[in-house]
């Protein structure tokens, strides 16, 4: 039953130097293909083969890559379909786009565990394998689930679901033109769907430049680590690079020295703000002085403030504690394993909403929960500043893409002279592809619509 | 006479709209049959508005016809006007409505059953099913005869435990007074079946002599000659109009007035009312912000100065609705011949059918009609003839005719009932169709004569006309696409003409008339074929070629939905054991059964994940029944 040509990244971001994305499908090599710039095209690659060359975009024409690309020709593939694989470098920022730009060219975003559910399907792994395949499914869905009820609450869907329902609106009233031809609602004419769907379009190219500028897609939340001198910072940005590896970018300009000011917490990219003062002075605070740093403060979209366990609360602290309370913060109580001097409680109370973690980072305990603390911050809908309306998701993106497209051809198609129950079908097309970002699955949504909108019947 | 203890191969309970077709179907199909009715002179009687077709009505009405069913045929024959609806739309919303002859109407249908060979028509009520061991074998009526049969088709209408309401006044009736249907009622739910309880309401009727048409807008027939049927060839030039006014402050007013008199705000109302037929104060009240409604005068009949007062459906008290009436401009004088009612009946819940439209619960028992929660006429003649088909299949030892959503309205209607259930009463729409442009007025006949002559609805001589069109079509879009014009100076000036871009070079005729100005005579005459073709072939020529891209643009969903569709679930499948599937997945899947993994991805509350699991746990299945 699956005809259709799937992709994802099949690396966990940020563990490698190289990312592998997997395309799968009938048309996996012909996509593949259309991204592809090489001494030769994928087209003729014989099955099994790896191909040096470029990858591009192909809005813009410009290179996004340098890669590897593996062709693997039905059945003897994974998951028994033609198979291609791209091996990128593996920053956040070329695989992402190398990503989209598959899907720019007709692949779709994969689902969970889609790649082992067809090699089920396919008879290429074995029964015993089939309740962990159920299992894949069930967890990668739990998760996307929890995102998806996040961003259910975010502005994004907010706005899309503001988009869609200027469509339906307009879907709504073109339906009671056709279905109650003499109800003396007004007649839509052209011009306003051609107007109707110009303004449409334009929400959603607004919407795919915040995806350009999205802060955390492209540069990560930008973190600050804070706190009295030798209460651990530099210790705990070390165990935060360690544990989850640091991820190499591509940014240009980079060097091996501000790699370590990237890592990824749970697929979650924090970047480290001022990292190098940290490791000089050991004390951004003291070489900064409380005021000034206020304004980095400002800038960050999470403050890591640690508290030293092993001795009571200095009027520093207590001025930081102040400062971060408006932040988007966690406070970081290190050192358990010495003997107690800090005052938990007041710290408590003092921290109205912001979470608390106890650690000792020199015994390598509680990084688990602070990790956790990250990743519900910004998993949860507590997340950061005004600006992050984050179409960060690569799946978005393409849905957006696809919406945008939709409109386009309804557009086109007023302009030459189609009749409008039929632009109606492109229109109601991007109505449910949008549908797809905030997870609304088709439904009563457009009968309810005509009879909330318009007064009809016998 | 039937006697008791007589056997057929089908029995149909109900003669409405959607009795009729099931009966005539399952006779036509070689079946015996023995439709059962209330009353002789109520067969097709049409309670409410005097009117059968419009959008996606009127395409099931094609539907219907195409298949070789009789709605279509016999409302030919008995209109007092017909109007083609949407003409300066796109040709999937063309849509044909008619005016009826009520009284007619009835007399054509009556004579049509009356004639068909292998069926028998008696007036007897029904009181209980005979089931045994959950398999339906027959019929048991008031008068105490058994009647049995291998399959039963139950078209109930609004008469199941029927409540008429006017104003605080109810009582136990069918529609227009007939007697309701209770102990029926009652036996349905000792079989196990879930019932709701739905409402729909109707206008009063005002006599024409006392009507104003001065002061009304007139709404005359086409005067191109029309017909649903595609055997028809006799039409109807005597037209009669409608006449259309509006409602204004003063009713609107004297309803807000006497609202508390309105059983829909006293509650003496139970029933689900549909959104789509609202009564004049559900309108008053939602709408406040409209200062009038339409309201258009219909004539019941050419025998009759009885008119149906559309807009005005009410089930105020008898006196204000009389009131009411006369605050309209062109009503001031108005005699209400029939008082408008609302009326409450049972319908069964309809995912407790299969879309062969047989029961789960009971084997060998169909419903169709307004009994599995429907409303109107043409869908109710929808769920017959499919109801009779497969009734009569069922004899034959023959599997069950299922249409899919890319063939007809019919299967968008009972895919919705079957699948998603309804809790109103359930009116086509043509936004409820995914692939709309495919499922038009004019190809009806494409779809569907082929499946109708398969089962044995269409006649040999009507499938050999049907087989010379589609060739015909198939041939001259051929030619269009293997002929190219120059752009000669008849072709241009043809062109400039129709105030359509010049040519620059050559082009074949397909693409030219792919332009929204371009139409098939102006193809005709710059390149005739060498045998004219029919205007029915024209119209498909020219529709076909100039909508191409859309229409393929359908058919590729059409194909991916296929591949959902075809991927059939087998009666195996325990819902309750999957694990990892949400419960409110396992609850509604374990209660609609769905056939195939398309039709589960239609109810709501399943997601791609449920369907994934669902999907590898078959496969597992599959791979243990086939080793075990």
């Amino acid at each position: 039953m699956d005809t259709d040509t799937i992709a994802a990244i099949s690396t966990p971001v940020g563990e490698a130097g190289i990312a592998v994305i997997r395309v799968s499908g009938p048309d996996a090599v012909r996509i593949a293909d259309q991204i592809y710039q090489g001494k030769s095209s994928l087209s003729e690659a014989d099955t099994h083969t790896v191909h040096y060359g470029h990858i591009i975009d192909p809005d813009s024409g410009e290179q996004i890559d340098e890669v590897l690309v593996t062709v693997m020709r039905a059945p003897r593939t994974f998951t028994r379909e033609d198979v291609v694989e791209i091996s990128c470098h593996g920053g956040m920022v070329p695989v992402q786009n190398v990503l989209e730009a598959l899907f720019s060219s007709g692949a779709r975003s994969a689902e969970p565990g889609e790649f082992t559910k067809r090699a089920f399907l396919n008879g290429r792994i074995d029964l015993s394998q089939a309740e962990a395949v159920i299992d894949l499914i069930r967890s990668r869905t739990d998760r996307a689930a929890r995102v998806a009820m996040h961003q259910a609450k975010g502005r994004l869907s907010q706005l899309v679901r503001r988009l869609r329902q200027d469509i339906l609106e307009t879907l709504a009233h073109l339906a009671v033109n056709v279905d109650y031809p003499e109800y003396d609602a007004e007649e839509l004419t052209a011009q306003t769907i051609l107007e109707r769907s110009r303004h449409i379009k334009e929400e959603i190219e607004q919407l795919l430049q915040t995806a350009r500028q999205g802060k955390i897609y492209r540069e990560g939340i930008a973190t600050a680590i804070i706190g009295r001198p030798n209460v651990g910072k530099s210790s705990l940005l070390n165990a935060l690079a360690h544990e989850n590896k640091a991820i190499v970018t591509d940014v240009p300009g980079t060097t091996r020295d501000v790699i370590e000011e990237y890592v990824n917490v749970r697929g979650i990219p924090l970047r480290l703000v001022d990292t190098a003062g940290i490791r000089e002075t050991e004390d951004l605070v003291e070489k900064i002085g409380v005021e000034r740093s206020r304004q980095a403060l400002d800038e960050a979209d999470l403050v890591l403030l640690l508290l030293n366990y092993a001795e009571p609360l200095s009027e520093e602290d207590r001025k930081l504690l102040q400062v971060v309370r408006n932040l988007t913060a966690i406070v970081v109580v290190n050192k358990t394993d010495l003997e107690p001097q800090l005052d938990l409680q007041e710290v408590k109370e003092s921290l109205q909403d912001i979470p608390l973690i106890t650690t000792s980072i020199k015994r390598e305990e509680g990084l688990d929960r602070l990790e956790e603390a990250i990743a519900d911050l910004f998993m949860e809908g507590r997340a950061p500043s005004a600006d992050a309306t984050y179409v960060s998701n690569t799946r978005h993106i393409s849905l957006l893409k696809q919406a945008r497209q939709q409109v386009e051809e309804a557009i086109d198609g007023i302009q030459s002279g189609v009749p409008l129950d039929m632009v109606e079908i492109d229109l109601k097309n991007a109505w449910q592809t949008l549908g797809g970002i905030i997870g609304d699955t088709v439904g009563e949504d457009l009968i309810d619509q005509i009879f909330s909108q318009f007064c009809l019947g016998k | 006479m039937p006697t008791s203890g007589e056997r057929y191969d089908v029995i149909v309970i109900g003669a409405g709209h959607a009795g009729c077709e099931a009966a005539l179907a399952s006779a036509r199909m070689g079946c015996s049959t023995l439709l059962l009715t209330l009353s002789l002179d109520t067969i097709a009687y049409m309670p409410c508005n005097p009117s059968v077709g419009g959008p996606a009505k009127g395409h099931v009405v094609r539907e219907v016809d195409a298949l070789g069913g009789e709605m279509g045929r016999n409302i030919d024959k008995t209109h007092i006007q017909m109007r083609m609806l949407n003409t300066r739309k796109g040709p999937a919303v063309y849509a044909l409505r008619a005016q009826a002859d009520k009284v007619l109407y009835q007399q054509e249908m009556k004579k049509a059953l009356e004639n068909e060979p292998n069926l028998v028509l008696h007036q007897n009520m029904v009181e209980k099913l005979l089931v045994n061991d959950g398999v339906c074998e027959g019929v048991l009526t008031r008068t105490g005869a058994k009647y049995y049969s291998t399959t039963v088709v139950l078209t109930t209408g609004t008469y199941l435990r029927g409540k008429v309401i006017i104003g605080d006044l109810t009582y136990e009736s069918g529609p227009n007074n007939q007697q309701p249907s209770i102990n029926l009622a009652h036996h349905l739910h000792d079989l196990g079946f879930e019932t709701v309880r739905f409402k729909t309401g109707t206008p009063p009727r005002v006599n024409k002599s006392t009507v104003d048409t001065s002061k009304m807008e007139i709404q005359p027939g086409d005067e191109e000659p029309r017909a649903f049927s595609y055997e028809t060839t006799q039409y109807i030039t005597d037209q009669l109009p409608c006449w259309l006014t509006y409602t204004n402050e003063k009713t609107h007013e004297f309803i807000r007035d006497n609202l508390h008199r309105a059983p829909m705000y006293s509650g003496v109302i139970e029933g689900e009312g549909p959104r789509y037929c609202p009564s004049i104060e559900d309108k008053i009240v939602r709408f406040a912000d409209k200062n009038r409604h339409q309201i258009f005068l219909e004539p019941e009949g050419r025998e009759t100065l009885e008119m149906y007062v559309q807009g005005l459906s009410t089930s105020l008290p008898e006196e204000v609705q009389q009131s009411l009436l006369r605050t309209i401009d062109g009503l001031e004088e108005a005699e209400m011949m029939r008082t408008g009612y609302a009326i409450e009946y049972d319908a069964i819940v309809p995912t407790q059918l299969w879309p062969s439209l047989e029961t789960k619960r009971v084997e060998n028992l169909f419903t169709a009609g307004q009994i599995n929660g429907t409303s109107g006429y043409e869908e109710a003649a929808a769920q017959g003839i499919m109801a009779g088909i497969n009734a009569a299949r069922k004899v034959q030892q023959k599997e069950a005719v299922v249409l899919d959503r890319s063939q007809a309205y019919i299967a968008v209607l009972i895919d919705d009932l079957v699948t998603k259930g309804t809790n109103e009463p359930y009116r086509l729409l043509t936004s409820r169709a995914e692939y709309r442009l495919l499922l038009r007025h004019d190809n009806a006949d494409l779809r569907l004569t082929e499946l109708g002559y398969q089962v044995g609805l269409i006649s040999e001589e009507r499938y050999r006309r049907f087989v010379s069109k589609r060739e015909a079509i198939e041939q001259e879009i051929t030619r269009l696409r293997n002929t190219t014009v120059k752009p000669t100076e008849q072709v241009q000036q043809l062109l400039r003409s129709l105030q359509s871009s010049e040519l620059d070079n050559a082009v074949e005729l397909s693409k030219l008339i792919k332009r929204p100005e371009v139409k098939y005579a102006h193809i005709q005459e710059l390149s005739p074929p060498e045998k004219p073709v029919s205007p029915e072939v024209a119209e498909q020529v020219e529709i076909q070629l100039k909508y191409e891209g859309y229409i393929k643009k359908s058919m590729q969903q059409v194909e991916k939905m296929k591949k959902m569709e075809n991927k059939r679930i087998p009666d195996w499948v325990k819902y309750e054991e999957i694990s990892g599937m949400s419960s409110e997945a396992r609850e509604k899947l374990s209660r609609v059964r769905p056939l195939s993994l398309g039709q589960a991805s239609r109810i709501s509350g399943v997601n791609p994940s449920d369907l994934s699991i669902l999907l590898v746990y078959i496969e597992q299945g599959g791979h243990t029944h086939a080793s075990g």
